[in-house]
């Protein structure tokens, strides 16, 4: 293997001491401590209750483009805190938050770390315009400039000189290679509405997010129902899913939205997702079967959002990168 | 053949693109939360030297370019062919001029250097950043002689010229940043 002849040779073999250090200073460490106590003090405040349902779960998330990690027998890390707190509702807890650590395989880059901490919060009886005010009221709180906010059609055009509603998947994959990305890149064997997704995706990844919140953070609202995730769809002649993503300095930092309450409809993405990962070539692995049984018992009307927090703490400190704003990264974990 | 998936990019890996080999200078990973997964890298072509970037699927998989770096020694050179040795193998390469450029006018028999092998072929070669060489001709300073800025040109013992302060002399070892083709101190 040329990688192995080459480092055999070249000094990048040479084998260095574990590194012990911490990746943040340990003023960036306080800082830390004192942005999850405000976080904490927000919401305590606003009688929102504090959760903890579990890192563990007997199911693996179903979103084609997220992996859980795996634990052997003992099932898989969660993604996200999500099924946990909607059962919660479900329960009848009324508003909730959890503070803690998810976990993602394979995201590791300058801004993505496999284990990382969420913030998540949902607001019975609200819709998403609400609850996108409180995410504003928290991060001014936390030291962000106040939001400006853009609706996704807007911005798509304005970013990609296309209409998404009327462009088709070879037009949307003509502009993704003018932004680098090979035509080649596409999976084989996704039928017509699945290649138009990978290519609104690529676009979305690879054009907008890095444009947007140069200076403020900016949210992009009412996105289009194949980018809905577990949000709702409002109906209509030009239907949108109830959703929002907050970026700041081209960094993905919240998202949000009115959330999904149908069961079935539930039930219905969850198949479609698990027959998107076979067309990718993925493994369907078991699904939750909880959080549609919860929703059948009869989810509250409620908007949620997502939140990063090692994103927001690293923005708010200047640093161009994750790891300065975590207590070990993954390299050193 | 060797490939690298995207998952293996890291700073300094050489890969094959368009058939030519790269080293990446950067990756980066870029993935939406609800979306595809994707690494933009920069990337510089060995052979021309240019940088350009390219963005992969990640988990797509590219072709290694088989390149070594390695401290070769300098033989000869025979007006066609530079010769060049590894010093623990004794394994020699020859490299035509138009790889040696100009990291050629800064060496002497003996001199080691940074060589980039392409399928076991010279690819490029890189001279040490500083080198000691003695000057073989330079006309002697003048006095008051401020027109060309207290320099003059010197001719080196590997034939290079450079400028230098009117005081040094012939036979006098300086020492050379080949990057910039400057004189920097008497060695």
């Amino acid at each position: 293997m040329p990688g192995t002849a080459s480092g055999a040779r070249h000094p990048d073999s040479v084998v260095t001491e574990p590194t012990w250090q911490p990746s943040a200073t340990p003023e960036t460490l306080r800082r830390r401590a004192r942005l999850l106590a405000d976080i904490r003090a927000f919401f305590a405040r606003r009688d929102v209750l504090e959760a903890d349902v579990p890192a563990l779960s007997a199911a693996a998330a179903q979103e084609p483009q997220l992996d859980s990690l795996a634990c052997g027998d003992a099932g898989w890390l969660h993604t996200s805190p999500e099924f946990g707190l909607k059962r919660l509702l479900a329960a009848g807890i009324g508003p909730v938050y959890q503070l803690s650590h998810v976990f993602r395989a394979g995201e590791t880059g300058r801004w993505h770390n496999p284990e990382f901490s969420m913030l998540e919060w949902y607001r019975p009886g609200w819709g998403y315009p609400a609850v996108l005010a409180e995410t504003e009221a928290l991060l001014v709180e936390l030291g962000a400039p106040p939001l400006a906010r853009v609706g996704f059609d807007e911005v798509f055009t304005r970013l990609t000189g296309l209409d998404w509603r009327r462009a088709g998947a070879d037009e949307l994959q003509q502009r993704a290679a003018g932004a680098g990305l090979a035509p080649e890149s596409e999976p084989a064997g996704l039928d017509d509405a699945r290649r138009f997704e990978f290519w609104l995706d690529a676009l979305v990844g690879l054009v907008l997010g890095p444009d947007l919140g140069r200076s403020a953070p900016c949210a992009v609202c009412d996105w289009p129902p194949s980018l809905a995730g577990l949000t709702r769809i409002r109906p209509g002649a030009m239907p949108v899913a109830e959703r929002f993503e907050i970026y700041w300095q081209g960094v993905e930092l919240a998202n949000g939205g009115t959330e999904l309450t149908d069961a079935a409809t539930l039930r219905e993405r969850f198949d479609r997702d698990a027959a998107t990962r076979r067309a990718l070539g993925k493994p369907c692995l078991p699904v939750d079967r909880a959080l549609p049984a919860a929703m059948d018992a009869g989810l509250p009307d409620c908007a949620g959002v997502a939140l990063g927090v090692d994103r927001l703490l690293a923005l708010l400190l200047g640093f161009d990168s994750l790891a300065p704003a975590l207590p070990f990264a993954a390299d050193r974990s | 053949m060797a490939t690298f998936s995207t998952n293996q990019f890291k700073g300094g890996l050489k890969i094959l693109l368009d058939g030519d080999p790269f080293t990446i200078l950067e990756n980066e990973f870029v993935k939406p939360g609800k979306g595809q997964a994707f690494n933009r890298v920069k990337v510089r072509n060995l052979k021309t030297g240019r940088t350009i970037e390219r963005t992969f699927k990640s988990g797509d998989t590219v072709e290694a370019a088989d390149v070594m770096e390695l401290d070769l020694q300098f033989l000869y050179s025979d007006g066609e062919f530079w010769h060049f040795m590894e010093p623990n193998s004794f394994e020699q390469h020859q490299a035509p001029d138009a790889v040696v450029g100009e990291a050629g006018q800064w060496l002497r028999p003996q001199d080691e250097c940074k060589v980039i092998l392409w399928n076991n072929e010279p690819l490029s070669i890189e001279a040490p950043n500083f080198v000691s060489l003695a000057v073989s001709q330079t006309d002697p300073g003048v006095r008051g002689d401020t027109s060309s800025g207290g320099s003059k040109p010197a001719t080196l013992e590997t034939g290079a010229v450079i400028r230098v302060p009117l005081f040094i002399e012939e036979g006098e070892v300086l020492k050379v940043d080949t990057r910039k083709g400057e004189y920097v101190s008497r060695a």
